[in-house]
């Protein structure tokens, strides 16, 4: 097990040494003339060459690849050209609020995922199997910045049941003022109990959660479905069934008790996904977060940023398969001999 | 990787045979068959926009200020935009940018995708080591983020996202099709090539490569969508495609502004890149379940 584990990390190490590689060709590489774009569209021929010093642009490329192998490494990822701050600190403070938003939809896409793909393995064929199919077909196929503005129209323009924006009301900083720890607000006001600000931030919570929950639901559904009634055909499950167990006991208890090990996989894989999709959603809720920061760097033409939450999110993206791998490995020996 | 069922014998099957799936899936499947007509109408429709459209000129660069921002009516049935182009015909004539980029992108990711996966699986050794890494560095990025950096460090134009995206796309299919002609080329009637003193290219384009590429068919399908939603939220973001280009994402993205006052402008372009990815995946998650039946579902592994 622990040679397993060792060997999927070295060859994790491998692969983001090559997302490295990667982010620097595209940083570096592909951009006809950084320095240019650094020293602005007005900038003379002097000042591009004092900008092609300062960037370290006429080293030769090793040396290059090297440096900014070792700003990795040490933390320097550069500065952010809009927000004129080191990017790994912007970085920082952003993360938590998409890392809530996330987390958040998450939950919503298991809640709502895991008890339609139950409900489709129960009856597979029937009109409601279908249905549920379309629909989890439907979450997939979803363009996230589109419903994100319809929902944002219905339910915050029209019917004004939910909060157009922003993470909490800010009317409730003087009257409620938040005890700040994680950056989460969610977080933050249950920890120091203040339930004004708890309410708001849930309220705001609801629409861009449900929103970036679209995909990762849609493929819970149907994960749960499938491992559901691959399951179904184990003799166990078989034996439990034979003994006069409730139909909804052999698939709720005993099948799912199978099925969650391939879902929670899943799962991690999708959180890389949700992350990236923050891009579309954020900046249309006003999120304070990752997405916002990369959306704003994009239309800014900030390479520095971009690069870096790119980066940021591959890094997490390896990782979080890599804990998976191990995870699986350590509950199903199976794994291991591959 | 899962191998298919071994074909008894090489190919050519019989010309009937293979359409008897197919036959069966429209039986088999409502969703197939709804998918499979609802792409056939958007084929239809970008093929015919210029017949179709009302309004022909506003898909390109005609302005009618007079007229900005007039709600649906039968004389514009999804109504005009900010500068008083007519929202349907723009909308139908977005059938011909981000579906032909998508089938661009795809052309391309099989162009590269399906000759290193080939070889890779067939000849192994340091040559399938070297392709397999470099494939795990592409696919270490959620699709849409590698895309979104690549399209940014690109000028913004239809050709960059086609790239853009091309070039994150291609790793699925080398892994996808690795898998088939590493186990196509230890089946015994490759074997029995060899063994003949068949040269080695004509055993890996006669009998190796045709033998791998039939998950490809399936997982060209269901990309169409990906990729389309993929090149609309590139297109969202300002990357790709610029006004007056008719392009659904790019349309969104300019009527975000307007929208609480005038939802016609975010809600007929939205809807057509929904109506457009989901007949896509319903169609290719049909042929699947067809072709590929022991084939489960969830994200793309790695």
């Amino acid at each position: 097990m622990i040679r397993y584990a060792v060997r999927r990390a070295a060859l994790a190490l491998v692969v983001v040494a090559g997302v490295v590689i990667l982010t620097f060709v595209i940083a570096d590489v592909v951009p006809g003339d950084p320095a240019a774009t650094w020293a602005g569209p007005h900038a003379s021929a002097a000042q591009i060459v004092r900008a092609r010093q300062y960037l370290g642009l006429d080293q030769p490329l090793p040396v290059r690849i090297g440096k900014y192998f070792g700003g990795i490494v040490t933390g320097n990822w550069g500065i952010s050209i809009h927000t004129h701050r080191p990017v790994l600190s912007d970085i920082g403070t952003a993360a938590p609020a998409t890392l809530e938003l996330v987390i958040a939809a998450l939950v919503i896409a298991v809640a709502v995922g895991v008890p339609l793909g139950l409900a489709a393995a129960r009856w597979p064929g029937s009109l409601l199997d279908h249905g549920i199919r379309a629909g989890s077909v439907l979450g997939v196929s979803m363009p996230v910045f589109w419903l994100a503005l319809i929902l944002q129209l219905i339910f915050a323009q029209r019917l004004r049941l939910l909060p157009v924006a922003g993470q909490y009301d800010p009317n409730l900083i003087f009257s409620h003022p938040l005890a700040t720890r994680t950056q989460m607000p969610v977080v933050d006001s249950l920890i120091s109990g203040n339930w004004a600000v708890l309410g708001s931030a849930l309220r705001h919570l609801i629409l861009p959660a449900l929103v970036v929950a679209a995909y990762p639901a849609g493929v819970v559904a149907r994960m749960t479905r499938a491992q559901l009634l691959d399951t179904l055909g184990e003799t166990h499950v078989q034996m439990v069934r034979s003994l006069g167990f409730s139909e909804r006991r052999v698939l709720g208890t005993f099948a799912m008790k199978l099925a969650w090990n391939p879902v929670a996989a899943v799962l991690a894989l999708v959180f890389a996904y949700s992350l990236v999709n923050t891009f579309l959603v954020e900046s249309i809720f006003d999120w304070p977060g990752l997405g916002s920061y990369a959306a704003a760097s994009v239309s800014s033409l900030d390479t520095p940023a971009i690069v870096g939450v790119t980066l940021f999110i591959a890094v997490i993206y390896v990782a979080s398969n890599l804990v998976v791998d191990v995870v699986q490995a350590a509950l199903d020996p199976r794994i291991r001999l591959r | 990787m899962t191998a298919l069922p071994a074909p008894a014998a090489p190919p050519p099957v019989p010309a009937p045979r293979r359409l008897a799936p197919l036959r069966r899936a429209v039986r088999a499947s409502p969703l197939i068959t709804a998918g499979g007509a609802i792409a056939l109408l958007i084929v239809l429709a970008a093929l015919a926009a210029p017949l179709l459209a009302p309004y022909p000129a506003d898909a390109g660069s005609a302005t009618h200020p007079e007229i900005a921002l007039h709600a649906p009516s039968l004389r514009h049935l999804f109504g005009t935009d900010q500068v008083g182009r007519d929202v349907f015909s723009r909308v139908l004539y977005g059938a011909r940018v981000s579906p032909l980029v998508a089938l661009f992108v795809l052309l391309i990711a099989c162009a590269v995708g399906i000759p290193l996966g080939v070889a890779a699986g067939y000849f192994g050794g340091v040559l399938d080591e070297i392709i397999m890494r470099v494939t795990d560095v592409f696919l270490a990025f959620p699709p849409l983020l590698l895309a979104l950096a690549f399209a940014t460090v690109l000028p913004a134009s239809l050709t960059s996202l086609t790239i853009a995206i091309a070039i994150t796309w291609w790793p699925w299919y080398t892994r996808l099709v690795r898998g088939q002609a590493a186990s196509v080329a230890g089946r015994p009637y490759v074997e029995a090539c060899r063994a003949l003193g068949i040269q080695r290219w004509r055993i890996l384009l006669r009998h190796v490569l045709p033998n791998s590429v039939t998950p490809v068919i399936v997982q060209v399908s269901l990309d169409v969508g990906g990729v389309i939603l993929t090149a609309s939220a590139l297109s969202f973001l300002g990357l790709g495609a610029q006004d007056p280009t008719p392009d659904w994402g790019l349309m969104v993205a300019e009527g975000e502004n307007y929208f609480t006052t005038q939802w016609w402008l975010v809600t007929y372009p939205g809807l057509a890149i929904l109506l457009t990815a989901l007949a896509f995946n319903l169609l290719g998650d049909g042929l699947r379940d067809v072709l590929d039946p022991r084939w489960v579902p969830g994200v793309r592994e790695r």
